[in-house]
């Protein structure tokens, strides 16, 4: 505890004799600031996921007209669009890189490496990060992965192509696809790089909350995000390391003659050396990441709609604890449960029963934490800022994307349904969508904090209801297509008797796929044209209970210039009634709030309670309660 | 009427945003109108191809956009100069939209599950299949309310409780009861969901023979981008194999020291009788591929190095299938699930179902793997006579199996 009060002491001290001389350099490209890191992870992650949107386009295109010719193609693409059509390994690689960058890059570091660095400082009340310069070592790790993934575009075989799980043999053979030669290679440094990120960002995340919160935020007051956050990273810091074993076997395979996940292999007459291994190992490791790597995705984005719904229902969140302890749930089952997305690969089918039974209890933190969404929803006197347009919008695709998993997380059923379109369709919209819909959520939600400016709120509301409307038409009819037996990752859709009936599907998904990649230009429009032209913003613009609103809007190297305040209350006293306004802060102790304070606000302190009794005595309620 | 006033106007910004969709659409004509006059030289198609025009499009409707958007403001600005409250209630406007998102959401799904839900794979033609098409069609009702009810909820919220200044919102922190049933109630529909899924899933993977009715074994064989199929032949049992036999006459590297290997018969397609229990023994020879039979409800990896095996009982047979379906040329399929490779795509096999005379006399047509070639390679007697007593062939077998052994032990 000494060494933290001296550190604020420090710190304090720091801003008020102003700023040390920050070069450009210092400042904007290797700074240590918890807010700039932030900001670099977010503009990042929103170009790598232009690009893997861009890629997505291409191979809707192919999908959508597997026998027309598009000569643009070729000039973008060259040989592997040849005479304007895609080839089918440049296919594979398209679909390989969209899933690679929008899960790790976009979800993962975008969305929980933006909002992390930037709220947990400022929610818990913290001048910065633990460790600022590992902080920064992280976005540079992610930065570099970034370089290296999209430098797989510029190499003759092109990037890996054996789907973003790059199952061995596939992957680790460079005759069975172009793409799993050098492409593979930087696939994998990449990985390993994005990993290391990961983990000192997310050691870093834990180690902030749990050693550096303000005077009075003890755990059970701090904000749903940090929740989130925090149990997002020890899932990370468990998980990923798993990946790195994986990854590491499969570079010795590839490279050094091993055989950890090859064994009995004939490529046409040419009989491989290795022996003994088996390809399904790599299916757990990856898959023991993988299936954390989903909640990781999903639960900051669950974590920053909740704050946004409670701040924009100007209602306290429902059932604070359960959002917790359902948080805490998810966190813990979802490290059992990654056998079911190997019920078909010829894992033993004991496992398969067990892992079934796992994965459908983990439907029910999902459930309480939808119905708590409505509940809060419920009498609430909802204002529909962008934010909260698209923290609705992710409720929705959550209900929508987390039913069709008690299909797939039934073994029985996921033997038909099992690598087709159900599941494409499944994990867009839960995974997705609604994680994409979290992230914007948090960015029209704090910009204000990041950049000091407000977005234009007009063209929030044309950008959500354009990608709304637009996601479902994209994803609701590819169910069916699952449905009727259609796999994925398929390049086209005319070798089958059966399946050419979907191409009037594919055309229309195509068009909305377009019309949502569209839709987009309106949000990155507003992002940086606010930047620099945007309305200043107020110190709290959305009149929000939690701490990093009294933080200054201009920023400042330790985010408080004076003491850093302290905290008396929870973060979701909205509307409270006995209160003239319809939120309190964070900030704001229960003696100035004597007409509003509940018994169960004490926690039991018999000598507040008995302050509050004496006063309700003095000041008997006459119109202002209620 | 000054011109400030006339600025201000509220009709006059309608009227200025009619006017400008007007002028552009009116340019539109024109451009049509121009590449009409032009269509005698040019070939529109290139032209519609051309990402140019597609990029123009789009710069119009984003200025379209902007263009709207620009006389909002102005509207708005104006009633903010006459003091007026503001011009457009967006909460009301986004509250409309979600109730009327709702509704037509719910037609939409509708008219999903009524019309591509009538496009889907027909009823299950396989004993298990039944039984998983029963579950799936419980889990779709049961998902199905709780999506609507949801729903109904989610938009029906977000309409009622809309901001109004007039009101506050209630403060309803908790409420442990209620929180506790809605924890119970999905906890025990799931759990009879999972005990029919276990249920099922035990009786397709933990199959006890059934001695009378010894199911036919049938091994698929994977690999970059085909499916070789291996029928037993008249001992039941496919032989054994070694990858390490492959060459360019052997393909499977079937091991033919194995006498149970001799009479494995390959077959163009997969002819199965109807009734019969099947056992699938699935292998690949090169990278993970899928065995994926969606109208018997069956997909299992085929995974190099291992053997995978799934066992099924068809029951409906490939002609009925063509009159439930009304489709003459209806065939059962099976394909690659599993991303393998540039042809992934197109890996495909025919399955027939027949009635037990045909497939024996289909069977007997189909030639065994062993031809004269690889008998030479195994040092075997070339051309024995094709239908020898069993005992006999077993004598011959076993004594060109050990001069096979001798041969591969050098």
């Amino acid at each position: 505890m000494s060494t933290i009060a001296l550190h604020d002491e420090h710190n304090h001290d720091h801003a008020d004799h102003g700023h040390h001389k920050e070069t450009l350099i210092s400042k904007y490209i290797f700074s240590m600031d918890h807010k700039m890191i932030a900001k670099q992870f977010l503009i990042t992650g929103i170009i790598m996921a232009v690009i893997a949107m861009g890629l997505s386009i291409l191979f809707r295109i192919q999908l959508a007209w597997p026998d027309k010719n598009f000569p643009f193609l070729e000039t973008f693409l060259g040989k592997w669009a040849e005479g304007g059509r895609i080839k089918s390994d440049f296919y594979l690689a398209l679909v390989t890189i969209h899933g690679t960058i929008m899960v790790f890059f976009v979800l993962t570091a975008g969305l929980s490496g933006t909002f992390s660095n930037l709220l947990i400082p400022l929610q818990i009340g913290a001048r910065d990060m633990a460790s600022p310069f590992l902080n920064m070592l992280s976005y540079w790790f992610f930065f570099t992965a970034c370089v290296v993934m999209m430098a797989s575009f510029f190499i003759q075989t092109g990037p890996a192509s054996g789907g973003w799980t790059v199952y061995p043999p596939l992957s680790a053979l460079p005759t069975a696809i172009p793409g799993s030669g050098m492409g593979m290679t930087l696939w994998l440094i990449s990985m390993v790089l994005f990993v290391a990120s990961s983990l000192m960002g997310g050691i870093n995340y834990v180690s902030t909350i749990l050693n550096m919160r303000t005077k009075g935020m003890d755990l059970w007051k701090m904000p749903l995000t940090i929740w989130a956050f925090f149990l997002t990273a020890i899932l990370g810091i468990l998980s990923f390391p798993v990946l790195v074993a994986g990854v590491v076997l499969l570079v010795f395979d590839r490279s050094f003659g091993t055989s950890f996940y090859l064994s009995d292999i004939v490529m046409g007459t040419n009989i491989l050396p290795n022996e003994g291994g088996s390809p399904i190992l790599w299916q757990h490791l990856f898959w023991f990441l993988g299936h954390p790597e989903v909640y990781i995705v999903i639960m900051p984005a669950l974590g920053i709609s909740s704050e946004v719904i409670s701040v924009n229902s100007r209602k306290p969140i429902f059932g604070y604890h359960a959002m917790v302890y359902s948080l805490i749930g998810i966190t813990v089952l979802s490290f059992i449960v990654w056998g079911h997305h190997m019920f078909v690969t010829g894992m033993n089918p004991l496992l398969g029963g067990v892992f079934m039974i796992t994965t459908l209890i983990i439907a029910v933190p999902s459930a309480v934490k939808t119905f708590n969404y409505l509940a809060t929803l419920w009498r609430g006197n909802i204002r529909f800022t962008p934010a909260m347009l698209f923290a609705i919008g992710l409720v929705s695709f959550f209900i929508s994307g987390g039913l069709t998993g008690i299909f797939l997380g039934n073994a029985s059923l996921d033997i038909n349904l099992h690598d087709t379109y159900f599941v494409v369709a499944h994990f867009h919209l839960v995974m997705g969508s609604a994680a994409i819909f979290g992230m914007l959520a948090g960015v029209y939600h704090w910009y204000p904090k990041m950049f000091g400016r407000m977005m234009n709120a007009k063209l929030g509301y044309l950008h959500f209801w354009l990608t709304f409307i637009a996601a479902y038409l994209v994803f609701f009819p590819l169910h069916f297509l699952g449905l009727d037996g259609v796999p994925r990752r398929y390049y086209a859709f005319t070798e089958f008797e059966f399946m050419k009936k979907w191409l009037t599907v594919n055309v229309f998904v195509t068009w909305a796929a377009i019309m949502a990649a569209l839709a987009q230009v309106a949000f990155l429009f507003n992002f940086f044209y606010s930047i620099y032209k945007g309305k200043k913003a107020p110190q709290n613009p959305w009149e929000s209970n939690t701490l990093e609103w009294t933080a200054p809007v201009e920023h400042l190297h330790g985010n408080w210039p004076g003491e850093i305040p302290t905290v008396y209350r929870w973060p979701y006293d909205y509307s409270k009634p006995g209160h003239d306004a319809d939120f309190i802060p964070q900030t704001v102790p229960f003696s100035q709030t004597m007409s509003s304070n509940l018994p169960h606000d004490f926690e039991g302190n018999a000598e507040a309670e008995k302050i509050q009794q004496d006063w309700e005595i003095a000041n008997p309620v006459t119109e202002n309660k209620g | 009427m000054s011109l400030r006033k006339f600025i201000t106007n509220k009709t006059t910004a309608a009227l200025a945003v009619i006017l400008t969709v007007f002028a552009n659409t009116s340019v539109f004509a024109q451009d049509a109108a121009a590449g009409a006059a032009a269509a005698t030289k040019v070939d529109m198609g290139e032209v519609y191809k051309s990402v140019i025009f597609y990029i123009l499009v789009f710069l119009a409707i984003c200025l379209f956009i902007a263009i709207v958007g620009k006389a909002i403001r102005v509207y708005e600005l104006s009633r903010e100069a006459q003091g007026k409250p503001v011009g457009i209630n967006w909460n009301r406007v986004h509250a409309s939209l979600f109730a009327l998102f709702l509704v037509l959401g719910l037609y939409g799904v509708y008219w999903e599950y009524t019309v591509h839900g009538a496009m889907l794979l027909p009823d299950a033609a396989s004993v298990h299949g039944k039984r998983i098409d029963e579950m799936f069609n419980l889990t779709l009702i049961i998902t199905t309310i709780v999506f609507v009810v949801t729903h109904i909820l989610l938009f029906g919220f977000s309409y009622i409780y809309r901001y109004s200044a007039k009101r506050k919102a209630y403060y309803y922190p908790h409420n442990n009861l209620i929180e506790k049933i809605w924890t119970i109630l999905p906890a025990l529909v799931l759990t009879v969901l999972v005990l029919m899924g276990f249920l099922t899933w035990r009786s397709i993977f933990f199959k006890v023979d059934d001695p009378k009715n010894m199911p036919i074994q049938i091994e698929v064989t994977s690999e970059q981008f085909k499916w070789s199929i291996r029928y037993p032949g008249a001992d039941g049992v496919v032989g054994h194999k070694n990858y390490k036999l492959t060459t360019a006459s052997n393909t499977l590297g079937i091991d033919f020291k194995d006498l149970k290997s001799r009479d494995d018969q390959m077959a163009d397609e997969m002819v199965i009788p109807v009734g019969k229990p099947v056992k699938l023994i699935l292998t690949s020879k090169d990278v993970i591929h899928s065995f994926y039979m969606p109208h018997f409800r069956v997909q299992l990896n085929t995974v190099p190095g291992m053997q995978t095996i799934f066992e099924f009982t068809p029951t409906i047979t490939t002609a009925e299938m063509q009159q439930k379906t009304n489709d003459p040329n209806f065939k059962y399929l099976f394909y690659c699930a599993k991303i393998c490779g540039s042809g992934h795509y197109n890996m495909q096999k025919v399955v027939r179902v027949v009635s037990m005379e045909e497939y024996k006399t289909w069977l007997a047509e189909q030639k065994t793997y062993l031809n004269d070639d690889l008998r030479k390679q195994f040092n075997l007697p070339v051309a024995p006579a094709p239908a020898q007593s069993g005992t006999d062939s077993a004598a011959t077998d076993s004594a060109a199996v050990k001069t096979n052994q001798m041969a591969l032990n050098k």
